[in-house]
């Protein structure tokens, strides 16, 4: 009966048992509400009303199909480079090319529905790289240029780029007698990546103890890294087979190097935001701050993803 | 326009391609005037604002909004003027120079038919993400309608979507926050205006949101160290001021 609305009845499963463990957590936080301070407990039902918000999203563009996916994908992109964008510093002379930055949302997720690898993996760093910076030159204003076409490139990559590997999951299409479900290793590295998040943050604030990268993300610990990272190896052991064709040491191995790369990803975004002295990057998601916010894990984990899935099982 | 195209035209057109282009973070969206008469003031970056405004008032209470605009500058032939009078629902403003208390008679009119006024007290679009000084006409309207609550509002983000002199839009994310009703007649007509304009810089400080360059009004200094524009005047102020 789930084939009917989502691609594979597997990824129907999953997305169902993520909506159990939503409500398990809801209900979690409903009965720890008594017992911790006020803050906190806001903190956690904004924190997992959002997840409902965004698990709610993922559901209904993978029952929409492919290219509904996309499309979603797309906007949210669109909406990261947005947030970025008002984060950070712009010269008044750097507007027109930061319209032309925008476009190349719709370009690369065309690209990506098309399913045509060669232009999804060279446009973004090469040609709106080049042409973007060429467009900063005809505005004539060179007081601040490096810093600006710094700035573009660094939020065309950090947004629109590595997350569109995430898309191209979805059309990576049959090889070799082995279907590859684009939907189920989409799925796949989201909750990895996600709860990689989630359970270093718990690990770290059970034991953490030794800071790792104390100037730019005070709350990181060797402990919640390192315990955190072992969980989310775990879970990706125990995942692939469900949702996607790895084999077990394939599925550690890729566990483990998105455990690393969301880390990454988050610290960098950290260090981004210490630059600027904020705290988060909006506060459009009650909870967790700003769509970067929940996406920094993810923004180095989905090209190491999709390249890891590509070498190993082709496409 | 009849009133209820005018509504659809927010509602289907006007507050969706707002929330995608430009997505407003609202606080206290609520303070907005469900009825009327009423006050509402604001400063003044871009074109954007008068939009933003309406498309942000609760939805019945929309056909009561009458901003206060420029007659020289909106009421041209063409469609500006008819952008201005049906669906901006402009209350004109002259601005020849035939003195405040005549200027602001259609203004007056407004309140009293229990209309709600959306006023920019700077007079024209200054320098983005600064505060020019608010002019009389403000103190005029509050010593004459004691009564009716004036609801400063603070918009943020806008003047760098669209500045002025250029039609050329680039979304950004933009804040509005809107402040609480004020009376102000007690106090003496010419301390009003720097009242507002104190009340609608403090509704400024409190929004914390990533702004990089002069973030609230009156400071148009870049102040960051690193930045190539320190020490310059905001960087998106390259224009004079009208």
């Amino acid at each position: 009966m789930l084939e009917w609305i989502f691609p594979t009845e597997t990824v129907g499963i999953v997305l169902l048992s993520l909506w159990g463990i939503l409500i398990g957590a809801s209900l979690l936080v409903r009965a720890l509400g008594p017992k911790l301070s006020e803050n906190a407990t806001a903190e956690l039902k904004d924190r997992t009303s959002t997840w409902w918000w965004i698990v709610a999203l993922l559901t209904l563009a993978f029952a929409l199909g492919q290219t509904a996916t996309v499309i979603v994908f797309a906007l949210i992109s669109y909406l990261a480079l947005k947030e970025y964008f008002t984060a950070l510093p712009i010269r008044r002379a750097d507007r027109a090319v930061l319209l032309l930055a925008y476009l190349t949302v719709p370009v690369q997720y065309a690209f990506v529905e098309m399913g045509a690898y060669g232009f999804f993996a060279i446009f973004i760093p090469v040609y709106a790289f080049l042409l973007l910076a060429f467009g900063l030159v005809l505005a004539g204003e060179t007081a601040g240029f490096i810093r600006s076409v710094g700035i573009l490139h660094w939020g065309l990559v950090l947004t629109v780029y590595n997350l569109s590997h995430l898309a191209f999951l979805l059309t990576l299409g049959e090889a070799e007698g082995v279907p590859l479900e684009g939907f189920g290793l989409l799925l796949f590295a989201l909750i990895v990546v996600q709860a990689n998040d989630v359970l270093q943050y718990i690990w770290g604030k059970l034991l953490g103890r030794r800071k790792i990268l104390p100037a730019v993300s005070p709350g990181k610990t060797w402990e919640g890294f390192a315990l955190g990272g072992i969980s989310a190896v775990a879970l990706a052991y125990g995942l692939a087979p469900v949702l996607t064709p790895f084999t077990g040491p394939h599925a550690i191995l890729i566990g483990a190097g998105l455990a690393i790369t969301g880390f990454i990803g988050d610290v960098t975004l950290s260090a981004v935001k210490r630059d600027l002295g904020i705290k988060d990057m909006g506060n459009v998601l009650p909870g967790h701050g700003g769509y970067l916010d929940r996406l920094d894990s993810l923004t180095l984990s989905a090209p190491l993803f999709f390249h890891f899935t590509r070498y190993f099982y082709g496409g | 326009m009849d009133m209820f195209w005018r509504q659809m035209l927010f509602a289907v057109l006007i507050r969706p391609v707002l929330w995608f282009a430009i997505g407003l973070r609202v606080r206290n969206r609520k303070g907005l005037p469900a009825a009327g008469p009423a006050i509402v003031v604001a400063n003044h970056n871009s074109h954007l604002d008068t939009l933003v405004l309406l498309a942000l008032a609760p939805f019945r209470a929309l056909p009561l909004y009458r901003p206060a605009a420029a007659a020289d500058h909106f009421l041209k032939p063409g469609f500006v003027g008819w952008a201005a009078r049906t669906v901006l629902r402009i209350i004109p403003i002259d601005r020849s120079g035939i003195g405040a208390e005549k200027a602001l008679a259609p203004v007056c009119d407004a309140v009293e038919r229990g209309e709600v006024v959306v006023l920019f007290p700077e007079g024209s679009r200054g320098e983005p993400e600064s505060l020019a000084r608010f002019r009389r006409g403000i103190a005029l309207l509050v010593q004459k309608y004691p009564c009716v609550p004036v609801v400063p509002v603070f918009l943020h983000g806008l003047g760098r979507a669209m500045p002025r002199g250029t039609p050329l839009f680039v979304p950004f994310f933009c804040d509005v926050a809107v402040g609480g009703p004020m009376r102000l007649s007690d106090l003496p007509g010419d301390e009003v205006p720097d009242a507002l304009a104190r009340a609608v810089t403090a509704l400024g400080e409190g929004l914390n949101v990533g702004w990089h360059e002069g973030a609230t009004g009156g400071e148009s200094v870049t102040k960051d160290p690193h930045s190539p524009d320190r020490g310059k005047k905001n960087p998106f102020a390259d224009e004079g001021q009208a």
